[in-house]
C-alpha cells in the first residue's frame, strides 16, 4: 500500500524520554551520511519529535489518515456494485475498479513525495514541481498527436511504447535543465525554475495554436485528455509506471536523512559535510522522474501535490522527512480516493473530480501565500 | 527599429492591394495597423508601469495573472449575459483585471521576498489558479475551445466596426504620460516618493487602474499578448536608464515596432494563412525573457 515499512523510526529517544527538551530540533544528531551507525546510546539525543506526545499524535494521525484512505479505496471497489458479493460478475467489476485505485495510489505517492522533496530542495514551501513545464509538455505532446495524426492517432497512441516515449521526453527535458544548472549556466535555483516555466509557457502558446485548428469533435476528444483524470490511466502502463514510481520513492525515502540536512539551507548543510549542489540535483532528478510518471499516467495535476504537502506539514509537527513522506503519501491517497468516492456516490459528478481538487488546492495556495510573511 | 517595423507594415498592405484594394485597405488594413499600434503601445506601457510599482524587473500582465483575470472576467460576462456588447464584455474584463492586479500588489506589499525571481513564479502560479477557475466554467458551458481562441492574441478578427474600442487605450497612454513623474517617484519606493511629495497610495491605485483598463481592453479585442510588457521596458531601460518621462515615447515605439514585426512574421510564414501573433510573440518573448534571467543572475544579483 504505502511504503511505511521502511519508514520505521530508528532514532527513537532511547532510555528515559527527556521531557521538556528544548525545541525539537530537525536534526537527529550525527546523521550527515545516511546509514551510518549513530553514536553511543548513552548520549542525550533529540529525535524527530519534541515530546513523546507529539510522536504518539503523529502515529495516531497517520494511522487515521491511512485507515480512512483504505476505507475509501475499499468503498470505491465494493460500493454500489450491482452484482452479488462473491459472484464472478462482482469480481470482474471490482477488478476494473481496482485498476482505478491502483492509478490513484501511484499518482498519490508520486505527487506527494515529489512535492515534499522539491520544496525541501528549493528551500521554499510555496512552489510546486508541477510548474516546471511538465504539464505544458504533456499538453503539447497530446495536442501534437491529434494534430498530426487525427483522432485515430490519439487512440493509436494509447500504447506502452508511446507512454514510455512520453516519459522519456519529460525526464529528458528536465535533466537538460538541471545539467545546465550543474554546469553553472544558471547559477541560481530560482532562475532555473523560472526558465522552466517560461519554456513551458512558450510551449503552451504553440499548443493553443494547434488547438485552434482542430475540429470541435477532435477537440472534445483531446480535452478529455488534457485534464488530469484517473480515467486516463491504462492498466497496460502499470508495468512501467509502478516500478518507476516505487524505485524513485524508495530512493527518496532512503535519502530522508540527507533531505533533513538539505532542509537546513546551503551553508549549514555544507558545514555538515554535504555537497549541497550535488544533493540538490540528485533530489531534483528523482522528483522529475516521479512527476513525469504521474503526468504521463493520468495527465496534469497542478495543485494536488501542493495541497497534500501543505496539509502534511500541518499535521506532522516535525521536520523529519522520514515522517513527512509517508504522511504526505497517505494524505494524497485520502484526497484522491475520498474525492472520487464522494463525487461518484454523493454528487454523481465523476468527471470534475480533478478540477475540484485543483480548485481546492489553488485556494489553499492563495491562502498560504497570503498568510506567510516571507517567501 | 520602430521606423523599420512601421515601414515594413506599410509595405505589406500596398503590395497586396487588389482592384478594390482601396476599400479593403480602409476596412481591414488600416484598422489592423492601428490596432497593432494601440495594442503594442498599451501592453508595453502596462508592463512598464507595473515594473515601476512593484520595483521588480520581471513583472508584467502575463507574469502576474492580470491577463488570466481579464479572461475570467470576460468569460463571466459571456456566461451571465451571452448577448453582451463588446463594451459590456470589456467592462467585465477590466474590472476583473483590476481586482486581480490589486490582489497581487497587496500580496507583494505584505510578503517580503528573498529573490526577485520569485515574484513571477508566484504570479504565474496565481495565474494558474485563475485559469483553473476559467477552465472549470468553460467546461461547464462548453466554451473551452472558443476560450482558447479568444485568449490567444491575434489581429485576424480586427476590422472596421470591431476594433474601435481600442481607442480607449489612447486615453490610458495619455494618462500614463501625464502621471509619468509621479510613477517614476513611486518606482523609487514608498519612503522616497512620500518624501518628495507624491501621494504614494493614490498613484499606485491610479497606475493599477490604468494597467487594468489597458489589459482588459486589449484582451477583449485582441487576446493576450505574452511577454510584450516584459521585453520592451527592459530593453529600453538597458539602453536609456529609468527616467519614465523620457523613456515613454521610446517604450511606445519599441513596443509598436516589436509587435508589428511579430505580426508581419505571423502573416508571412505560412501565407496565405496566418499564425496568431501570440505564438510568435510567445516564442520570441520566451527567448528574450530567458536571456534577461541569465543576465540578471550572471551579474551576481538575484
Amino acid at each position: 500500500m504505502s511504503p511505511e515499512a521502511s519508514a520505521a523510526p530508528t532514532t527513537s529517544v532511547t532510555g528515559a524520554p527527556v521531557t521538556g527538551h528544548p525545541a525539537g530540533g530537525a536534526t537527529p544528531g550525527a546523521t550527515t551520511d545516511p546509514g551510518a551507525a549513530t553514536s553511543s546510546p548513552a548520549a542525550r539525543r533529540s529525535g524527530a519529535f519534541a515530546t513523546p506526545a507529539a510522536r504518539r499524535r503523529w502515529w495516531l494521525t497517520y494511522l487515521g489518515v491511512t485507515g480512512l484512505a483504505v476505507c475509501f479505496a475499499v468503498g470505491i471497489l465494493v460500493w454500489k456494485n450491482p452484482m452479488e458479493p462473491g459472484s464472478r460478475g462482482f469480481w470482474l467489476i471490482a477488478q476494473r475498479r481496482l485498476d482505478a485505485v491502483v492509478a490513484m495510489i501511484v499518482v498519490a505517492v508520486c505527487q506527494a513525495m515529489a512535492t515534499v522533496a522539491f520544496q525541501t530542495a528549493t528551500g521554499n514551501r510555496i512552489i510546486t514541481p508541477s510548474i516546471m513545464g511538465f504539464e505544458s509538455l504533456y499538453r503539447a505532446i497530446q495536442t501534437a498527436t491529434i494534430f498530426f495524426f487525427g483522432a485515430t492517432g490519439l487512440t493509436a497512441t494509447r500504447t506502452v511504447p508511446a507512454f514510455a516515449l512520453r516519459l522519456a521526453l519529460m525526464v529528458g527535458l528536465s535533466l537538460l535543465l538541471y545539467s545546465w544548472l550543474l554546469t553553472g549556466g544558471a547559477r541560481n535555483l530560482y532562475s532555473m525554475l523560472l526558465i522552466g516555466i517560461v519554456i513551458g509557457s512558450a510551449l503552451g502558446s504553440l499548443t493553443t495554436f494547434m488547438q485552434r485548428l482542430l475540429t470541435p469533435s477532435e477537440f472534445d476528444l483531446l480535452s478529455a485528455r488534457l485534464f488530469g483524470s484517473i480515467a486516463n490511466a491504462d492498466p497496460d502502463y502499470y508495468p512501467i509506471a509502478i516500478p518507476l514510481a516505487l524505485a524513485a520513492s524508495a530512493a527518496l525515502l532512503l535519502y530522508s536523512r540527507l533531505l533533513n540536512v538539505l532542509a537546513l539551507g546551503r551553508d549549514t548543510a555544507t558545514g555538515l559535510g554535504l555537497n549541497h549542489t550535488r544533493a540538490t540535483i540528485g533530489v531534483l532528478v528523482l522528483v522529475s522522474v516521479l512527476m513525469a510518471t504521474s503526468t504521463a499516467l493520468v495527465g496534469p495535476m497542478t495543485f494536488l501535490g501542493f495541497l497534500v504537502a501543505t496539509l502534511s506539514y500541518q499535521l506532522s509537527g516535525t521536520y523529519d522527512h522520514r515522517y513527512l513522506f509517508p504522511m504526505a503519501a497517505s494524505l494524497g491517497l485520502l484526497v484522491l480516493t475520498g474525492a472520487y468516492f464522494i463525487m461518484r456516490h454523493v454528487f454523481y459528478a465523476q468527471g470534475v473530480v480533478s478540477i475540484i481538487i485543483e480548485l481546492v488546492g489553488g485556494s489553499v495556495f492563495v491562502i498560504v501565500v497570503l498568510r506567510r510573511g516571507r517567501l | 527599429m520602430a521606423l523599420l517595423g512601421l515601414s515594413l507594415a506599410t509595405g505589406q498592405y500596398s503590395i497586396l492591394s487588389h482592384a478594390d484594394g482601396w476599400e479593403m485597405f480602409r476596412n481591414v488594413r488600416v484598422p489592423r495597423t492601428l490596432a497593432l499600434v494601440l495594442a503594442g503601445a498599451a501592453m508595453s506601457m502596462s508592463g512598464l508601469v507595473m515594473q515601476l510599482i512593484t520595483q521588480n524587473r520581471f513583472v508584467e500582465p502575463t507574469t502576474t495573472g492580470t491577463t488570466e483575470w481579464a479572461g475570467l472576467g470576460l468569460l463571466a460576462v459571456m456566461v451571465v449575459f451571452p448577448r453582451a456588447s463588446v463594451l459590456g464584455r470589456m467592462a467585465g474584463a477590466v474590472m476583473a483585471a483590476f481586482l486581480g492586479t490589486t490582489v497581487f500588489f497587496l500580496l507583494l506589499r505584505r510578503v517580503s521576498l528573498r529573490s526577485s525571481l520569485l515574484v513571477p513564479i508566484i504570479g504565474m502560479m496565481l495565474g494558474a489558479v485563475v485559469s483553473a477557475v476559467s477552465t472549470f466554467f468553460a467546461l461547464q458551458t462548453d466554451m473551452l475551445q472558443s476560450l482558447g481562441v479568444w485568449f490567444q492574441g491575434s489581429f485576424t478578427s480586427v476590422y472596421r466596426g470591431q476594433y474601435e474600442v481600442l481607442w480607449i487605450v489612447v486615453g490610458v497612454v495619455a494618462a500614463i504620460f501625464h502621471y509619468a513623474d509621479h510613477l517614476t517617484a513611486v518606482g523609487l519606493g514608498q519612503d522616497v516618493a512620500t518624501n518628495i511629495g507624491v501621494d504614494y497610495r493614490r498613484t499606485v491605485l491610479i497606475g493599477t487602474a490604468l494597467v487594468a483598463v489597458a489589459t482588459g481592453t486589449v484582451t477583449v479585442v485582441v487576446g493576450s499578448l505574452p511577454f510584450l510588457g516584459l521585453i520592451v521596458p527592459n530593453l529600453v531601460s538597458m539602453r536609456r536608464g529609468d527616467d519614465l518621462r523620457s523613456n515613454l515615447p521610446w517604450v511606445c515605439l519599441v513596443g509598436i515596432g516589436l509587435i508589428t514585426a511579430c505580426d508581419l512574421l505571423a502573416r508571412t510564414i505560412i501565407a496565405p494563412f496566418e499564425i496568431p501573433v501570440a505564438v510568435v510573440l510567445g516564442l520570441v518573448g520566451a527567448a528574450v525573457f530567458i536571456a534577461l534571467i541569465i543576465r540578471q543572475t550572471g551579474r551576481g544579483g538575484a
